[in-house]
């Protein structure tokens, strides 16, 4: 029987059950992030929810007022569960919000520079060799050694490092599809060029853009939540995962493991899957793979 | 050669020149950079005097000329907090860092390698498939968070091991080498472990996917066909075909490693270039932020020369100057 292409890919993907598996944490890990207010025991950004006495309980133990900790307490006597809650909100949304900026741009470039060639292609393919010979940390640190920290200064940070990564793939992309004979008719009417670029020419370089897309999340939210932990990313108000790891970093020492433990276990989780999903599309969307 | 060799060494130059102008850019549009090149304790007599130094009343193509002076003198300022030059003060650091950046690579090859060659000889196999999703770990793993659990298990929970610190380092060559000394070893091998994990996992990719693709080749097939022993068709005949994109991607990791490394040092409290960088940002040493980031850009461009160089020695298909 004669299968559409999404419902090809849809069922390729799905013959791989780690994948699937991990394509449905991925969903569980966005809804609990997204319902963190509504679900979590307590808001940890509420002081007044909050009591010192509580601090550094171990997971499993009772606060005063009959409230379990499951996962134990911070050194301010914040939920840990609540926290990681709380914590993966800003990590997905400063990951995904970074990368899928960083995609758009690097994206545009990349198809720009391989319809319109020459100098223009030389000069931002260049710019995407410089860019990917320092490594991301670097680049990072970079910029907000300059900028100092701050949710927004740490997505500006992720696009600036990420883009090139799409604009490379999306001209390698564009450059053998612009060859084919649907361009030359899309020219032939006279389209306009945005038109045949991004109408045209973009819809057939997408399957490799959304893999390297996948695999850019979680790139984002690890790069975050390392930037976070160096104390360079997100500010104390807004703790992601990273900084909740930072946090429990000086407790370490002590013996009281499940400050550090659990958000990293939820960061682990998060990535992991992430990319699992993006290695199994990889395969799917790769047509020289296709039986 | 020589021809390629200068094109080469000018693009570099041309890359460092147009790094430190971004570094110097950065540096004007965050503030005024008297505020940021001079101490804040300065009085005013010193302050104006600082600022005629440093020629901050000059138009800013003139200041950037300044600085570019300044930085091929060597003169990169002076750390507020150390109160010594901030090139110094770096430089000073820079052994620690390359000799951790190196055991971890040193290190990845030594594990990755073997790990690789088996799981691409038996792909089919339950250990096989064990090493691979291991390398999934490796890449998933959040350094920073696996560093922290090193310490729980390693230093906290068994005692083991030290969690910080580079332990006792001996001379050579005028410098102090924490790996000549059973205790400073001791210091090293869990940091250089930590930072070894990513290039672990890629190495080992690496190498399997190598193997796959040399196994069915016909030369291999001639190989077996003479009679030599497994062996020595996978330790001569295998290994070396792929050992091109290991040398390579090992080579080039090294920056990256040295770039990372900027994590561990603060999670191990390892005394190098990384966490100096990041404490002097805590504490806003602005001087000692330039010149790291002067170093490393200097660092980096040496780095890929000298990778692109070996690349060539070691592929003769790759032929210099891009005659194809």
């Amino acid at each position: 029987m004669e299968q559409s292409p999404a419902r090809r890919v849809l069922s390729d993907f799905a013959a791989n059950k780690v994948a699937l598996a991990a394509l449905v944490v991925i969903a569980v890990i966005v809804l609990l992030a997204l319902a963190a207010s509504l679900i979590a025991p307590q808001n940890p950004y509420d002081l007044a929810q909050l009591d010192i006495m509580d601090g550094r309980l171990p997971p499993g133990s009772a606060s005063a007022d009959g409230l379990t900790f499951w996962l134990g307490t911070d050194d301010q006597g914040r939920d840990m569960l609540s926290g990681i809650l709380y914590g993966l909100r800003i990590s997905l949304a400063v990951g995904a919000g970074s990368a899928i900026v960083a995609g758009i741009i690097g994206t545009a470039l990349g198809l720009s520079a391989a319809y319109a060639g020459g100098r223009i292609e030389a000069a931002i393919m260049r710019l995407v060799d410089l860019q990917l010979s320092f490594p991301a940390i670097l680049v990072a640190l970079m910029i907000l050694a300059f900028l100092g920290k701050g949710v927004v200064n740490v997505m500006l940070a992720l696009v600036i490092v990420e883009w090139a990564s799409y604009a490379r793939t999306a001209r390698s992309a564009a450059l053998s599809e612009r060859a084919r004979e649907y361009i030359e008719a899309a020219e032939c009417l006279a389209l306009p060029r945005w038109r045949v670029v991004f109408r045209h020419l973009l819809p057939n370089c997408l399957p490799p853009l959304i893999v390297i897309g996948t695999i850019q999340v979680a790139r984002a939210i690890a790069l975050e939540a390392t930037l976070s932990f160096l104390g360079l990313g997100v500010p104390i108000t807004e703790p992601s995962l990273g900084l909740l790891i930072a946090n429990g970093y000086q407790y370490m020492l002590s013996g009281k493991y499940w400050i550090s433990f659990y958000p990293g276990i939820a960061l682990l989780v998060t990535i992991m899957a992430i990319n699992l999903v993006g290695d199994q599309l990889r395969d799917v969307l790769n047509p020289r793979l296709q039986r | 050669m020589a021809g390629w060799l200068v094109r080469r060494l000018v693009q570099a130059g041309f890359v460092m020149l147009a790094m430190s102008a971004i570094v110097f850019v950065g540096l004007h549009a965050i503030g005024n950079p008297v505020d940021i090149l001079i101490s804040p304790d300065a009085d005013q007599a010193e302050r104006a005097r600082a600022i005629a130094a440093l020629g901050l009343d000059k138009p800013l193509w003139e200041q950037y000329f300044f600085f570019l002076r300044g930085a091929v003198q060597g003169d990169l300022g002076r750390s507020f907090v150390f109160n010594e030059p901030a090139l110094k003060l770096i430089l000073g650091r820079m052994p620690a860092t390359l000799e951790l950046a190196v055991t971890a690579v040193i290190m990845s090859v030594l594990v990755g390698l073997p790990l690789g060659l088996f799981a691409g000889l038996y792909p089919n196999s339950i250990a096989g498939r064990t090493v691979m999703a291991g390398s999934i770990m490796g890449f998933s793993l959040p350094g920073f968070w696996v560093g922290l659990m090193l310490i729980m298990v390693f230093a906290v929970t068994l005692g083991w091991l030290p969690s910080s610190g580079r332990g006792t380092t001996a001379e050579l060559f005028g410098v102090q080498w924490s790996f000549l000394t059973r205790d400073g070893l001791r210091h090293l091998l869990m940091p250089a472990l930590n930072l070894s994990l990513f290039n672990i996992s890629l190495v080992l990719r690496l190498a399997r996917a190598g193997v796959r693709e040399t196994m069915p080749l016909d030369y291999i097939r001639f190989a077996r066909a003479k009679g030599l022993s497994p062996r020595r068709v996978v330790f001569v005949h295998v290994l070396r075909n792929i050992l091109i994109p290991v040398v390579t991607v090992v080579g080039l990791e090294l920056g990256s490693t040295i770039a990372f490394s900027v994590v561990t040092e603060s999670v191990f409290a390892w005394p190098g270039m990384g966490k100096l960088i990041i404490d002097s940002i805590n504490v806003l040493d602005r001087p000692v932020i330039v010149a790291y980031l002067m170093i490393v850009v200097a660092l980096f461009v040496t780095i890929n020369l000298v990778v692109d160089l070996l690349y060539t020695v070691l592929d003769p298909r790759v032929r210099l100057g891009g005659r194809a």
